[in-house]
């Protein structure tokens, strides 16, 4: 059961895959949305028995051995503790939900048996992933999502934007690698083991291990920790390695959901939660990482509030609640930043499906400067975008009940707040201040999307229509998780419930001490996140609904800010200019003058060259007159003749 | 008295063959030339099998000159038919013409 629950999508996906053509679209949909929805049901079984069940304790099921080599030795083997059963429980339920919905919205696809194959192959490789009991095999998972990443962002191949967006993708997350790559190497060096198990044993006995590197002694934990944490910046688009997210948009809506929303973006804080013992070992690790996590969940909102893609717009939103889930991990609160993990991939995928609603019901337009009055049009994705809307804003009331999101994010301001600590306090108000651009944005978007004057035009307005139920059926699945994840998983995630990650190897004591800490934390620091998220549903209000020349004066006034914003900051002029541009004239250099000028002149086509201009020579020889071949048939009797009289007879 | 001996012979032998050889050089015009100054060439060559069996008392270099004559012969016959199979096919047999050959 352990293991049909990872296979089945790699079964799904190789059926719909090889014999998709054979099978036809409806099949293939079929077979892989079958596959993903047992998968789905097993997960639950495996995440009450890992989990939940009062007899509850970690499995491992050993595939086989994949490499043994000296002292480099691991199996294929699926470690289920409680953080991998909490990850493949969400990663397969959002993943079947999403390839329902996929069913829907890419109806009118003629290429959905490949679209449901890369689906499905995807899931498998997260599920490789978060199962993986070494690094390597975490490795393969990572690499496999990145792949998936690609190959779907890339789906509509005939967009020449969706194929740069795929290459930019596919080169960022390789930046990440890299240092994800070095950290593995490193671990290896320093522990001589790629399995869990063994590193976290050992960790405490490298405590002190350094390494030489240009002559400076380097704190072996600490540089390792950095360099996976870069490989976790990569994949979870923080700050400085995000600028892939935002254009990763060009691929369908269910791949935004499902990859970059729910599950492949969270696969950097999967990992930082996994090596957790590694990480508590390296406290300047744990600084830069909660800084990176704090500065992501501040810019990307400030991004998300001038962006007008809808879908961009929740890409950057990702990418911000990324950061509170690092600064969370950072803070040692492990737990809760699993906690947020959960809790968005369900209402992030909500969103994201939900505007993938909007999209399809407005005929493809994504801009929200089109769109504006359909809520009476799609009453039920308008609702159900509320919902998703308030998870996110982390609307609830403190010590009672909220939405999903409320929980989470919370939890994650109260242990920041608790931490008591300089960066702690950074990332609290860091925190607070993105929380109140989410709710911003988010109803931003809402007022844009759906109220206000029709600025669609005609023909596309009397189109507009709610989805069919095969989209909004999965849309309510996820909004009642939107809605009651963050309560039902309150006490398993900051409660007593927190016990049970024992299990996955969480530094405990530290952990508890800050989860205690985060619920005596002053009244006002639990309220400050739910004032500031109203104020910024108010705010969006005045300036979206009632005032509408506010946002124009603004524009207008701060001029420079808004460009700013707009731009994304200008990482991407930048790195532009810092790598793209010279990349590009470097390729360039050598291409025109080392490869063309120099190989091949001098190689192949020197060589060629020579070889006509001396074969002409020779053939001007044979002038086709016949006395010529006379004469120097002559000529050479002659010569032979004289050579015969003055050296052999003479 | 002037006698002919076998230094005259091999003389004229030379001359002819000499003026065969110009022959295939210098013209300039036709085939046909060159076909005949191949054969002063070969009769340069009989006259001196001659002269020698003369000269030597024998007889197999006269056979041997019989033998050139019909190699000559049919060497002209092949030749001439196939100048005139050349000829209808290209119109001239000017050795100017004839470079089918290039390289």
């Amino acid at each position: 059961m352990y293991a049909a629950a990872i296979f089945l999508p790699l079964l799904g996906a190789v059926i719909a895959g090889l014999f998709g053509r054979a099978l036809g679209a409806r099949w293939s949909m079929a077979v892989t949305c079958g596959a993903m929805v047992i998968s789905a049901i097993l997960a639950c079984v495996i995440f009450y028995e890992v989990v939940l069940a009062a007899e509850a304790r970690n499995n491992t099921v050993e595939i086989f051995t994949w490499i043994q080599s000296g002292t480099l030795a691991f199996s294929w083997a699926l470690k289920f503790d409680p953080l991998s059963a909490i990850m493949v429980f969400t990663v397969s339920v959002v993943s079947a939900i999403i390839h329902i919905y996929s069913i829907g919205y890419m109806s009118h696809d003629p290429h959905r048996p490949r679209f449901f194959a890369y689906l499905s192959l995807f899931t498998f490789s997260m599920l490789m992933l978060v199962s993986a009991d070494n690094l390597v095999q975490l490795f393969f998972g990572w690499e496999g999502v990145g792949l998936c990443s690609y190959l779907l962002i890339g789906f509509w191949y005939h967009k020449p934007s969706a194929n740069a967006a795929a290459i930019k993708a596919f080169v960022v997350n390789r930046v990440g690698d890299f240092g994800f790559a070095l950290g593995i190497f490193g671990i290896f060096l320093v522990f001589d083991t790629v399995g869990f198990e063994d590193i976290f044993a050992a960790v405490a006995s490298k405590k002190e291990t350094t390494f030489q590197f240009l002559s400076m002694e380097v704190h072996a934990l600490t540089a390792i920790a950095i360099l996976l944490f870069i490989g976790a910046m990569g994949k979870s688009a923080q700050i400085f390695l995000h600028t892939w997210l935002p254009d990763a948009m060009e691929g369908p809506t269910p791949v935004s959901a499902l990859i970059h929303a729910a599950t492949m973006v969270t696969a950097g804080v999967f990992m930082v939660c996994r090596m957790s013992p590694l990480f508590e070992a390296a406290p300047t690790a744990l600084f830069i990482v909660t800084l990176v996590g704090a500065s992501t969940a501040f810019f990307a909102a400030t991004v998300g509030l001038c962006q007008t893609d809808i879908k961009r717009v929740i890409a950057y939103s990702t990418c911000s609640q990324l950061g509170y889930m690092f600064f969370a991990a950072g803070i040692g609160a492990y737990s809760i930043a699993i906690f947020h993990l959960m809790t968005h991939a369900f209402f992030k995928a909500l969103l994201f499906l939900g505007s993938g609603s909007v999209i399809h019901g407005m005929s493809d337009e994504q801009d929200m400067r089109r769109m504006g009055g359909i809520w009476r049009k799609m009453p039920l994705t308008y609702a159900l975008m509320w919902i998703g809307s308030l998870a996110l804003a982390g609307i609830g009331i403190p010590g009672l009940i909220g939405f999903a999101g409320f929980h989470s994010k919370d939890a994650i301001l109260e242990a920041a707040f608790g931490a008591h600590s300089g960066i702690g306090m950074v990332a609290y108000w860091l925190g607070i201040a993105a929380a109140f651009l989410t709710a911003l944005y988010s109803w931003r978007l809402i007022l844009m999307t759906f109220h206000g004057k029709p600025r669609a035009s005609d023909q596309v307005m009397s189109h507009v229509h709610e989805s069919p139920f095969v989209m909004t059926g999965p849309l309510i699945l996820l909004a009642v998780g939107a809605v009651i994840a963050g309560f039902l998983g309150q006490d398993l995630f900051t409660g007593h419930g927190v016990e049970v990650f024992k299990r996955a190897g969480f530094e405990m004591a530290r952990m508890e001490k800050i989860i205690e800490a985060a619920h005596h934390v002053a009244p006002w620091v639990k309220w400050l996140p739910l004032i500031v998220a109203l104020a910024g549903i108010a705010c969006a209000y005045i300036a979206y609904a009632y005032l509408r020349m506010i946002p124009v004066f603004l524009a207008y006034k701060m001029r420079g800010l808004y460009q700013f914003l707009l731009n994304k900051w200008y990482f991407d002029e930048l790195y532009d200019a810092i790598f793209v541009k010279p990349a590009f004239y470097l390729g360039r250099g050598l291409w025109k003058s080392g490869d063309g000028a120099f190989i091949d002149g001098v190689g192949p086509d020197g060589i060629a060259a020579a070889a006509q201009n001396i074969a002409k020579r020779a053939s001007a020889l044979q002038t086709g007159y016949l006395y010529h071949y006379a004469f120097s048939i002559l000529i050479g009797v002659a010569a032979f003749v004289t050579l015969y009289v003055l050296v052999i007879a003479g | 008295m002037f006698e002919i001996g076998l230094t005259h012979y091999l003389t004229l032998a030379a001359i002819v063959f000499t003026i065969g050889i110009f022959g295939i050089f210098l013209n300039r015009k036709n085939v046909i030339v060159i076909l005949m100054s191949v054969e002063l060439m070969l009769l340069a060559v009989n006259i001196n099998l001659v002269a020698f069996s003369w000269a030597l008392k024998d007889l197999v270099g006269q056979i041997f000159a019989m033998f050139v004559l019909t190699v000559a012969a049919a060497e002209a016959a092949i030749g001439l038919a196939i100048l005139v199979v050349y000829f209808r096919n290209r119109g001239s047999i000017e050795v100017e013409d004839v470079n089918v050959m290039k390289g």
